[in-house]
């Protein structure tokens, strides 16, 4: 298992150089010019000039680029040119923000999923089924901004429930982080929730046909424990490889789903970045969202062959 | 008291075309320590029989159309699921046809075997694990206690089914059943595992059900024979009385299929024809189209299963005009 980690890991990192290579060569496809940015309108063009020789955007990309290389190396992302402090600490504000948010939203789409499949399964083509997928479609086909808004409307100004927007740190108060991150964790989660209902039925429905469930049947085991354990524990192996999918999804998804509900997370950050051509904060902020990505499909790949013993003994 | 009645046992399943009858009327008994076996061609309902007997089989499709399963006095087929749970293990356990896919992959052998015990008895972990290598011993899996950990991929065929034949005993039943054990297993191995399941039935004194469509391996094992067509019983006798005098056409078919090997050259004269789809059985009797001897009576009715000599029943019409003499009566 071990041996699984530390393989994903090096695999891992070219991942992350062409991550970096990307985001630096397309800040720079898009046209605008950071020092206008950060100068204003009413900058001289000398002053312009001076601010690019003073950002190291005056030197070739060649350049630009191995002085973006050795500042990694060291462990350094650069400054904000925009927010004047450390890219790695800009980032250190948000991404607790977007990251609490997905997986609060994962536990969501856990708990929903995984319980809505497992059920559906058990009472195949019941009305039950049929409930539990109508809703798995109604979570798949309706856009979460769309499910958000209505939820801001019924909640947060009719009944007046949750908070309708803002944020409020996990480490000042637990209860007001939940009651502020409710709402968006839900309008993020039910989609992947849907799909994940979806794939947890039928891989429920192709391991309750198979012969080992018939064994556990036939030794006297109790159901719950045949279908809690013997089954679930095979059906879940197709389901794991799909999580590190659903926590990619939930992070991009909570890009939009902050705008909506008004959460200082690395969407805000991000979206200000790109507006205002900043490049070392995009460059560094999305290097780090990947790293943590792939830190997560790493876990679940140890997962995997965790779950699976044909996997782990390979 | 017999340890194993079943009487009129009727199973249907609902298809596309509506309800088939997989079994019809299936009777017959067994005593403590007894073996019983069933043999017949593929589709002729010995699985669905056994699965009718453990209440495995998935409802729907199928159904219980009439019948009953008394196991020592209890009435199986009027339990729910949770009082059958406390019957399979303890009483009547099973082994299937299947022996690469019949066992769970993603746990260790020794757990499913322990597990197995763990249900119907309270033991201590060590106690547990002491059991389940002594069976694994008893089946003769090599340094069982090292193999306990082993996962079912890293064994072959035969030692899966060894370790199938280890945790259905590990609760010592009074009822085995066995369903084509060695089908899928090749010939050595399939000695091997029937000689095993005899050493285990003399130790155990348990009584076993054998499901083959060898009549050799009836000849090897068995006490009693039921044979089934087309999901009907139609004959049943003590082995010996079926292999020296058999009633149904269909049944000398069978034998007629044995290997043997006194001979030259095997005999392995296939019965010709094909077992009709339980969608397309013929009026009357269901063997008539591929009978040699038939006549238009034949697919007038369903002949009955009849006692027709002293504990031996078939279900032909021509029985009697037809079967071979007995050895007995060649005798001066
Ligand atoms: N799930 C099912 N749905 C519909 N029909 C079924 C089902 N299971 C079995 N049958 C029917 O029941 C009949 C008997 O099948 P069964 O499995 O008992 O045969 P068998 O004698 O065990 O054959 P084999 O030697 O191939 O194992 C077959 O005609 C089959 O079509
Ligand atoms: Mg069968």
């Amino acid at each position: 298992m071990i041996r699984v980690a530390i393989g994903r890991l090096l695999s891992a990192l070219p991942v992350l150089l062409i991550v970096s290579l990307i985001s630096f060569g397309l800040m720079r496809l898009i046209p605008g010019d950071p020092a206008a940015a950060i100068a204003g309108i009413s900058a001289t063009p000398a002053q312009l000039a001076q601010l690019r020789v003073d950002l190291g955007l005056d030197q070739p990309l060649l350049v630009q680029l191995l002085r973006y290389y050795e500042g990694l190396v060291q462990g350094d992302l650069g400054r904000s040119l925009l927010l004047g402090k450390g890219v790695f600490a800009a980032t250190m504000e948000r991404l607790p923000v977007t990251i609490g948010l997905s997986l609060y939203a994962l536990v969501i789409t856990l708990l929903i999923g995984l319980a809505a499949g497992i059920i559906a399964a058990l009472r195949q083509n019941s009305i039950v089924d049929q409930a539990a997928m109508m809703f798995a479609m109604i979570g798949i086909s309706v856009p979460s901004f769309f499910l958000g808004l209505v939820m801001i409307i019924v909640f947060g100004v009719h009944l007046g429930w949750l908070p309708t927007g803002g944020y409020i740190p996990f480490s000042q108060d637990p209860l007001g982080w939940l009651s502020s991150s409710t709402m968006p964790a839900i309008s993020l989660a039910l989609l992947q929730a849907g799909l994940l209902a979806r794939i947890t039925r039928s891989s429920m429905l192709e391991v309750l046909r198979q012969d080992y469930i018939r064994t556990a049947r036939a030794k006297g085991l109790p159901m719950r424990q045949v279908i809690l354990k013997h089954a679930l524990a095979n059906a879940l192996i197709p389901i794991v490889t799909v999580v590190g999918i659903i926590v990619t999804l939930l992070v991009s998804g909570a890009v939009v789903t902050e705008a909506l509900f008004s959460l200082p997370g690395m969407g805000q950050l991000l979206t200000q970045a790109v507006l205002n051509r900043d490049y070392p904060m995009v460059q560094g902020g999305l290097l780090l969202v990947t790293t943590f990505l792939v830190m997560v499909n790493i876990l679940v790949d140890v997962l995997y062959a965790a779950l699976d013993p044909r996997v782990r003994y390979e | 008291m017999s340890l194993l009645e079943v009487r009129g046992l009727t199973t249907g399943f609902m298809t596309g075309s509506g309800e088939i009858t997989a079994i019809e009327d299936v009777s017959f008994s067994l005593n403590a320590g007894e073996i019983l076996g069933i043999v017949g061609e593929s589709g002729s309902g010995k699985s669905v029989t056994a699965l009718s007997i453990m209440g495995l089989l998935p409802s729907p499709p199928a159904r219980l159309i009439s019948g009953e399963v008394i196991f020592e006095g209890q009435t199986l087929t009027n339990m729910s699921d949770r009082q059958m749970q406390t019957i399979r293990g303890p009483g009547i356990s099973m082994i299937f046809q299947e022996p690469m896919t019949s066992l769970n992959p993603v746990f260790s052998i020794g757990e499913q075997i322990m597990e197995t015990i763990r249900a119907h008895e309270r033991l201590s972990p060590a106690k547990l694990r002491e059991r389940a290598i002594e069976m694994l011993d008893k089946v003769g899996i090599p340094s069982a206690a090292r193999r306990m950990d082993d996962y079912p991929h890293q064994m072959s065929g035969g030692q899966r089914q060894r370790v199938m034949i280890a945790m259905a005993l590990a609760c010592r039943p009074r009822l085995l059943i066995a369903d084509e054990p060695t089908t899928a297993l090749d010939v050595t191995i399939q000695a091997q595992i029937l000689d095993l399941l005899m050493d285990l039935r003399d130790e155990f004194g348990m009584a076993i059900i054998i499901i083959t469509h060898n009549m050799g391996v009836i000849a090897e094992t068995a006490d009693r024979v039921l044979v089934m067509y087309a999901g009907r019983v139609i004959e049943e006798a003590p082995v010996a009385t079926v292999f020296d005098r058999p009633l149904h056409p269909y049944t000398r078919g069978l034998l007629e299929c044995v290997p043997s090997l006194t001979e030259d050259r095997a005999r392995l004269v296939a019965i010709p024809g094909t077992l009709p789809e339980p969608t397309r059985r013929p009026p009357g009797c269901r063997f008539s189209v591929r009978c040699s001897h038939a006549i238009p009576a034949c697919s007038a009715a369903l002949p009955p299963l009849e006692l027709l000599e002293p504990d031996h029943s078939a279900a032909c019409i021509r029985a009697l005009d037809l079967a071979p003499i007995r050895t007995a009566d060649l005798a001066p």
